[in-house]
């Protein structure tokens, strides 16, 4: 972010926290940017001649006496083609030794689109990943977060999922992102061949906590632009969100602000909404897709972070190790895709939806064997052959390293039906079994 | 509220989020509006606190580069909305714009746009005759909207009697022509055009009583109209985790109940559901008129993303144009998704005016406020001895799928149907999610509306659904036995009495909302299937063991979900029919 440059002024600070100080102004405007001792903060709060400063890379080193130049503007983020391959931090400042990105100078957290302009979303994103692609199917213009504990490897799954959908420009949102792994995303991107696909806007668990609150902002305006004003289809991925509750429960809490469940404040809902909802489909053929990371606590998705994103989002993906196969699926029971009714068996091949719906019925019945199992009694011959097709079942199609087509995936699914079951034991329409069944 | 020539400003001294602190010299009064000055741009708000002179305004659009010192007109009036021909298929936000009339992709702060078409002529035929003394409410007239009378009502903010002095013929007119000319006692003259405006925090009444609901209002959803029916003039709620169906259930009510009206309050949710909405109502037939759905359908739009503030005005604004609806002696149904966003907009204003906190950090006046929302639905005789009625049916969303946080219990003590979405039905794939057991409806204690049952659906009707209830309870406590003891330990009957309720469940309860037949039930139909499936429940079969029961149940259980799927007493539906009576008669003792 460049300002014009006012002349800074020295200002009586009155008030010192972590994350915001307080000083006496008659001129601030509401959510206009400033530079406090060389600091950027933003106006948070006005009351009178007492103006609250969010300082965004925390208060330290803030004298009682500082200087502080207030810019007269809210944050902005320069937008041009110039943004295409590039590394930005949360003020929208090249990290990747580049020069300045110039362009058109635009608002972040901008107003919100009108919904009589959005179109139905109805273009199919194909991941190759069958836990996604046959049970979950994501549309474009569609907002759905992965919901994993920490030590399951959503970084990697979504990194494949942006190099395989067909995007035309795909925007990283890292919030508070593991060095580690930000290395990982540009290494993954750069190899791929991808580069000049992808603008990345990065904090790292070594820039400051407060600053993770302008990254979804800057990566959603970037969206905005090659949406709008370029047609794209853009593809916007988070990670991690729960950090960025984190943040806001901070600058709630620094400003004495009543919590609520879970020590979030009590606009939470409202705040996530604010960002997902920029997710959208133009009729002109842009369109905005969100996909993001929420991490969750030992699974807990009645924590008000996943709770209140679910009400939000178009559905959720839930990774979950598997223990018997020995790796990461997305669990058939606790995903959703929302919109996949846009598409399966309009977009896909006719027998989609009941195939899909069959295999997972026949994945809850193992689920019933082996809770019989555990509890000591008898098997039946029904139960035996569920629990050897849940096994091949989340081998061929849950686990996340598949990558096929999803004519394939239906194929699969009607080898493994045929492996293990009866015809008149799937419940799936005669038509499609006459059609599909494989002897 | 006074009323003053000059106009009265006021001046910004606080700015947190969308609530502006203020002061003014000129007297204001609670929930006036005012206007914010910005530059060139003027921002709605609204007073809800005074103290001394200092005012505080929650303000209806974005507050960015707000400033101390900045200029605000008080306006004398409260939020309103315009009432006239012409709302039916529009779009609004919360505040009663029409969303189609802006022409830009993204919402600008400070528009605003017509509620109602200024260019339309409508063809207006008295209903009363010049020189008739007439009060507030009364009909001076008709319009034709799509399949709807629009009465042309005298204005609801006269009170008094009113003589007719002037009324025009029979004739097309636009909005704003004057139709009428009323005299009051006092001799002082008032012009009647096609529209009025009414506040919408302010109970529209104008009616003569509300009586008790007594008639059922058909949904076409068989687990309500059967089990759990709400009654025309009722109220009604539907709590539930995310992804047990709450939207789907909802768009299944709009697009089949038997209502003239039906309003939508998309209140902070998903966009794309509004899109979803009318992208498909203007494709779909309304089952009762044969038109097009969006014809009898008003969408107020405040998604998600749209300020906070304008989220409770979105709730009033339908309740209002639904009241206004209703005095012109019509059936409106209000779907409001979800009021726990709107209790979320009023927790975010309390927390900013530092009020001290109830349970959840909510307001303490939570409860009072839905109860008082809540009860603005109702049956009522107008003056001329017609009816109306508004149904209220609200989703709420309770944090963590839990039913005992603030929102569910407050609007439990308001809504007489209790809708409760079970995760484990939704995980179970038995939509609708509607737990059968844990939901009620208070519509069926009433005397009149169990003499309502036995005159329009049978005698037996009421006999009929407390024994389904009955088998279903029963069920479930086999079921828990057969999961403790294992299939072998209980006794085989135990299996037979569990399977029976497993037909009640996927013949009945279980709907597609997504097949055109089976989506939609009407009452006929339902009695026919309940018959059928309590006769099955009543005979006795001859198995060897649990697994034939099984086996059998499932047979049964296929054949009626394909009648589900069949038109009713068609050729193909009677085949079924036979079908199942040969399998039955197998294993059946005589």
């Amino acid at each position: 972010m460049e300002y014009k440059a006012f002349q800074p002024i020295f200002y009586n600070i009155t008030r010192i926290n972590k994350a915001t100080c307080e000083l006496q102004c008659h001129m601030a405007s509401y959510d206009e940017m400033a530079i406090i001792n060389g600091k950027l903060a933003q106006v948070v709060k006005i009351v009178g001649d007492q103006v609250t400063l969010q300082v965004f890379s925390g208060t330290e080193g803030i004298p009682t006496d500082a200087e502080v130049l207030f810019t007269g503007e809210p944050p902005i983020l320069k937008v041009s083609e110039d943004l295409a391959g590039r590394f930005l931090n949360a003020y929208g400042k090249p990290i990747d030794n580049g020069p300045e990105v110039q362009g058109e100078p635009r608002m972040i957290g901008g107003p919100s689109i009108n919904p009589t302009k959005r179109e139905r979303p109805s273009e199919l994103i194909l991941t190759g990943i069958a836990g996604i692609d046959l049970n979950n199917t994501l549309v474009t213009g569609q907002k759905i977060p992965f919901f994993a504990d920490p030590e399951q490897p959503f970084n990697q799954v979504m990194a494949d999922v942006a190099l395989r959908a067909k995007a035309d420009r795909i925007i990283l949102g890292g919030i508070g992102l593991q060095h580690d792994d930000y290395l990982f995303f540009k290494n993954i991107f750069e190899n791929a061949g991808a580069i000049d696909r992808i603008v990345s806007f990065i904090n790292t668990t070594e820039d400051p906590s407060v600053e993770r609150l302008l990254i979804p902002d800057m990566a959603l305006t970037a969206a905005e632009y090659f949406a709008i004003d370029r047609n794209e289809k853009v593809l916007v991925l988070l990670t991690d969100l729960t950090l960025y509750c984190d943040a806001l429960s901070i600058v709630s809490n620094n400003m004495d602000q009543i919590s609520s469940k879970d020590n979030m404040p009590a606009s939470l809902y409202s705040d996530l909404a604010r960002l997902y909802e920029k997710a959208v489909q133009f009729p002109a053929g842009g369109s905005i897709t969100i996909i993001a990371v929420t991490t969750l606590s030992g699974g807990d998705i009645t924590h008000a972070i996943p709770d209140n994103t679910g009400y939000i989002t178009e559905g959720q993906l839930f990774l979950r190790r598997d223990a018997e196969i020995g790796k990461t699926i997305v669990d058939p029971f606790r995903s959703l895709s929302r919109l996949k009714q846009l598409v399966i068996g309009k977009k896909t091949r006719e027998d989609h939806p009941q195939v899909m719906n069959t295999a997972v019925r026949l994945y809850s019945d193992s689920a019933n064997a082996r809770t019989k199992l555990e509890n000591g009694f008898d098997l039946n011959d029904y139960d035996k052959r569920c629990l050897s097709y849940a096994k091949e079942y989340s081998e061929k199609l849950l686990a996340i390293d598949v990558n096929v087509d999803i004519e394939d995936m239906l194929n699969t699914s009607w080898s493994l039906f045929s492996r293990y079951f009866k015809k008149e034991e799937l419940a799936i329409r005669q038509d499609l079994v006459d059609k599909y069944w494989k002897d | 509220m006074t009323t003053t020539s000059t106009i009265k400003k006021g001046t910004v001294t606080g700015i947190i989020s969308n609530l502006v602190m203020a002061v003014s010299d000129a007297p204001v009064a609670q929930n006036e509006i005012c206007y914010i000055s910005i530059g060139e741009e003027q921002l709605l708000g609204e007073i809800i606190k005074v103290i001394g002179k200092d005012i505080f305004i929650q303000c209806f659009e974005s507050t960015r580069g707000m400033k101390v010192g900045n200029t605000i007109r008080f306006t004398d009036e409260m939020l309103e909305v315009t009432l006239g021909p012409g709302m039916l298929s529009k779009i609004y936000d919360g505040l009663q714009n029409d969303l189609k009339k802006f022409d830009s992709l993204l919402i600008k702060r400070g528009k605003r746009s017509e509620a109602l078409d200024t260019s339309s002529r409508w063809h207006f035929v008295p209903l009363v005759e010049q020189g008739k003394t007439v009060s507030a409410g009364d009909w001076l007239g008709e319009v034709k909207e799509n399949a709807i009378p629009h009465r042309i009502m005298v204005p609801f903010k006269l009170s008094g009697r009113y003589k007719i002095k002037k009324l025009v013929d029979e004739g097309d007119f636009g909005i704003d022509d004057v139709l009428a000319i009323l005299e009051s006692e006092e001799g002082e003259n008032i012009d009647v055009k096609l529209w009025q405006k009414w506040p919408v925090k302010k109970p529209l009444k104008g009616y003569v009583e509300k009586v008790r609901p007594f008639a059922m209002l058909e949904t076409g959803v068989r687990i309500i109209d059967t089990l759990i029916p709400i009654a025309e003039g009722g109220t009604g709620f539907i709590p539930g985790p995310f992804g047990t169906g709450k939207t789907v259930l909802q768009h299944a009510i709009s697009k089949q109940a038997d209502a003239d009206v039906i309003i939508f309050a998309a209140c902070g949710e998903r966009a794309n559901e509004i899109v979803d909405v009318f992208t498909e109502f203007p494709e779909l037939d309304d089952p009762h008129t044969g038109r097009k759905l969006m014809e009898r359908t008003i969408i107020i739009a405040n998604t998600s993303n749209m300020p906070v503030a304008a989220r409770e005005a979105s709730v009033y604004t339908a309740m209002t144009i639904a009241e206004y609806f209703r005095n012109m002696g019509l059936k409106v149904l209000i779907l409001a998704d979800s009021t726990s966003r709107w209790a979320q907009a009023l927790r975010e204003m309390s927390n900013r005016l530092e009020e001290l906190p109830g349970p959840d950090a909510f307001p303490m006046d939570l409860t009072a406020v839905i109860a008082n929302f809540y009860a603005r639905a109702g049956y009522v005789f107008l003056t001329n001895g017609s009816t109306g009625s508004i149904t209220f049916l609200g989703t709420v969303s309770p944090s963590g799928g839990n039913l005992k946080e603030p929102v569910t219990e407050a609007t439990k003590k308001s809504a007489r149907c209790f809708y409760a979405l079970s995760q484990k039905r939704a995980d179970q794939k038995r939509y609708p999610a509607v737990d059968p057991t844990e939901s009620y409806s208070k519509y069926l204690e009433y005397p009149e509306m169990q003499n309502y049952l036995h005159e329009h659906i049978s005698a037996l009707w009421i006999d009929m659904v407390t024994r389904t209830k009955d088998i279903l309870l029963r069920g479930r406590e086999v079921h828990d036995q057969i999961n403790i003891l294992g299939d072998d330990g209980v006794p085989l009957d135990y299996h037979v009495q569990f399977w029976k309720a497993e037909v009640i469940d996927f013949v009945i309860l279980q709907q597609d909302a997504f097949d055109t037949i089976d989506a939609m039930t009407p009452i006929v139909r339902q009695k026919y299937m309940l018959q059928l499936v309590l006769q099955i429940c009543q005979m006795e079969f001859d198995f060897k063991d649990f697994e034939e029961v099984a086996g059998f149940f499932k047979r049964i259980i296929n054949k009626l979900k394909q009648l589900n799927y069949s038109t009713y007493e068609s050729e193909q539906f009677k085949k079924i029919v036979e079908e199942y009576t040969l399998i039955i008669n197998e294993k059946r003792i005589a």
